[in-house]
């Protein structure tokens, strides 16, 4: 056994595999199977481009948004305004919310790049943008002149209010936003502005406004993309789709199309229990795949993984012409 | 001031300096053109005949990855000059776009097969450890720019993509510096950076197998028939 495990180690030593071939040879035309290699792959290549194409669903705007679920839109608004969505309280690299990184033990590399990326929701996504218009909403002084205890209480209680009316649920399915079905309370500016918000995105204004916060050349969609995703609407589309994390979707894309298949590992780990629903499910499921992609690096170092190939005589098939004339 | 020599002692003065030759090298220059000559000689680099063990399909798959990545780099290249949204309103730009797509597939088919052909070869026997690790590093590599790629569609894949791909880097640490949701980022990354580091790995990876060669079969000994010297059909010769 000890002979046969040696002969499956990756040092050099005074043998067949680290010796060169003294035996028999076959004629071999490196460049001939290049360029037979490169006919081949660019048949099957432009076979497949013809017959099935690529995906390429159209983008969600803020508009499509506003227009198709505004219950949602108006909903996420006063969460971004009251910072109770989830971009508000992320943490790094976005803003500074406390325990909001995700860590391993005392282990917290989200919290060692700082705030690189600085994102006030209630300011970069509702304010400001409001404040663009040629006509900002007179309740916009009365927010930014209320205390932050203030301004959250009417945002907070706004979004309770909403909740009740429109069930997050569902609200992503309501094709229209009706105020009167809020219950009265002391909501402050919150519903105008938030109501403001949803008739500037309905005219497209707002993917605009946003975009520019960034200047005339902006590459940055992050902010557009942030608050996309803290409403319902944005991730019902990508359910429909099976592009969720619940759905093996980090290996989809839409249509029929074969995706990023070689994430499967990547995405199974979101699937198994104690992992995919940890509140640090990403770090652990990076972690995890680091350290896979290093020992599969190191196989050869590793005995055991490294005589499996013995163990389990595949090579039998690949080298049976060899072995059938030794 | 000139010196004539016989001819015959002319010519064990080249036959001495041909042989201390290699001594006498002292330049940087001269010291890595002797060291790489003599690690990859041409007739190892660019060799006309292989062991006859080398007679099975499993050996297709390598050049077929590296036959992918050609086109690979062609379709990009197209893409990249016209722009990330380019593809969203000209046919052929789409049809373009697909033959990346589709190339990048049948790339990433063709280099599992030829990973998984190597592991069950036990490919890293006989000092080839590296070979096996720039194979193992150019895999996880591609699986990166390939990811970034999906990040440059520009239309809902990408956003979403963007979307949820972000907390996993913003939880190594990473996210600010590659923010799947900055696109001027991401093109540095995919057209420039990621690309060029598959390149040069997949070069030193060819480098390697043909400065070691291919292993040989597990099961190899040192009285196999083929180990002697024969004159079969297929038969090119006999390694020095």
């Amino acid at each position: 056994m000890s002979k046969a495990a040696a002969s499956m180690t990756w040092r050099k030593k005074d043998d067949i595999a680290s010796r060169p071939w003294t035996g028999r040879k076959r004629e071999y035309d490196l460049f001939k199977e290049l360029t037979v290699g490169v006919i081949v792959m660019g048949l099957l290549t432009i076979g497949l481009a013809v017959g099935f194409g690529s995906p390429d669903e159209s983008s969600v705007t803020l508009k499509a948004w506003a227009v198709a679920a505004p219950a949602d839109f108006v909903a996420t608004a006063a969460a971004e305004l009251g910072g109770s969505s989830d971009t508000a309280g992320y943490g790094a690299p976005y803003n500074t919310t406390a325990d909001a990184s995700q860590t391993i033990g005392p282990i917290d590399l989200q919290s060692l790049s700082g705030v690189q990326i600085p994102i006030n929701t209630a300011v970069d996504l509702v304010t400001a943008p409001l404040s663009v218009q040629s006509n900002p909403p007179s309740e916009l002084a009365q927010w930014n002149n209320a205390s932050p205890d203030q301004q959250a209480a009417w945002a907070t209680a706004y979004s309770d209010a909403l909740t009740a009316a429109y069930p997050p649920d569902t609200r992503a399915g309501e094709a229209n936003f009706d105020a009167t079905k809020v219950a009265a309370g002391d909501y402050g500016p919150v519903p105008a502005l938030a109501t403001g918000l949803l008739t500037m995105a309905q005219t497209g204004a707002l993917d605009g406004a946003i975009q520019n916060e960034g200047g005339f050349f902006n590459l940055d969609y992050t902010k557009s993309i942030l608050f996309l995703g803290d409403g319902t609407y944005f991730v019902g589309l990508a359910d429909a789709a099976h592009l969720t994390g619940d759905q093996w979707g980090m290996m989809n894309e839409t249509g029929n199309f074969p995706g990023q298949s070689w994430l499967w590992l990547f995405s199974f780990w979101y699937q198994v229990p104690g992992v995919g629903d940890a509140s640090n499910a990403d770090i652990l499921v990076v972690g995890i795949m680091l350290v896979l992609t290093v020992l599969l690096a190191i196989v050869p170092f590793i005995p055991g993984l490294r005589t499996l190939p013995r163990w389990i005589p595949l090579h039998k098939l690949v080298w049976k012409d060899y072995y059938s004339k030794r | 001031m000139t010196t004539t020599l016989e001819p015959e002692t002319a010519n064990k003065a080249v036959a001495a300096n041909a042989v201390v030759a290699p001594e006498e090298l002292h330049t940087w220059t001269g010291k890595t053109r002797q060291w790489l000559i003599k690690v990859l000689p041409s007739d190892k680099l660019l060799p006309e005949g292989q062991p006859s063990y080398v007679a099975s399909w499993i050996y297709v798959f390598g050049m077929g990855a590296i036959a992918s990545l050609v086109y690979i780099i062609i379709s990009g290249v197209i893409l990249s000059l016209n722009g990330p949204a380019w593809y969203h309103v000209s046919a052929f730009g789409h049809f373009v776009n697909s033959t990346h797509l589709w190339s990048v597939e049948l790339f990433f088919i063709t280099m599992v097969v030829h990973l998984w052909g190597k592991y069950w070869m036990a490919a890293w026997r006989g000092g080839r450890v590296l070979t096996w690790i720039t194979g193992v590093v150019s895999f996880a590599v591609s699986i990166v720019a390939a990811f970034t790629g999906y990040l440059l569609q520009t239309n809902f894949d990408s956003q979403w993509i963007a979307f949820e791909a972000k907390d996993a880097l913003n939880a190594v640490g990473i996210g600010a510096w590659f923010n799947v949701a900055n696109l001027g980022q991401i093109f540095m990354w995919h057209i420039v950076l990621l690309p060029l580091a598959v390149a040069v790995i997949v070069a030193l990876h060819v480098v390697l197998i043909r400065v070691h060669g291919v292993v040989p079969p597990i099961d190899a000994g040192q009285t196999d028939a083929q180990l002697t010297e024969t004159t079969g059909a297929r038969t090119q010769g006999v390694a020095r």
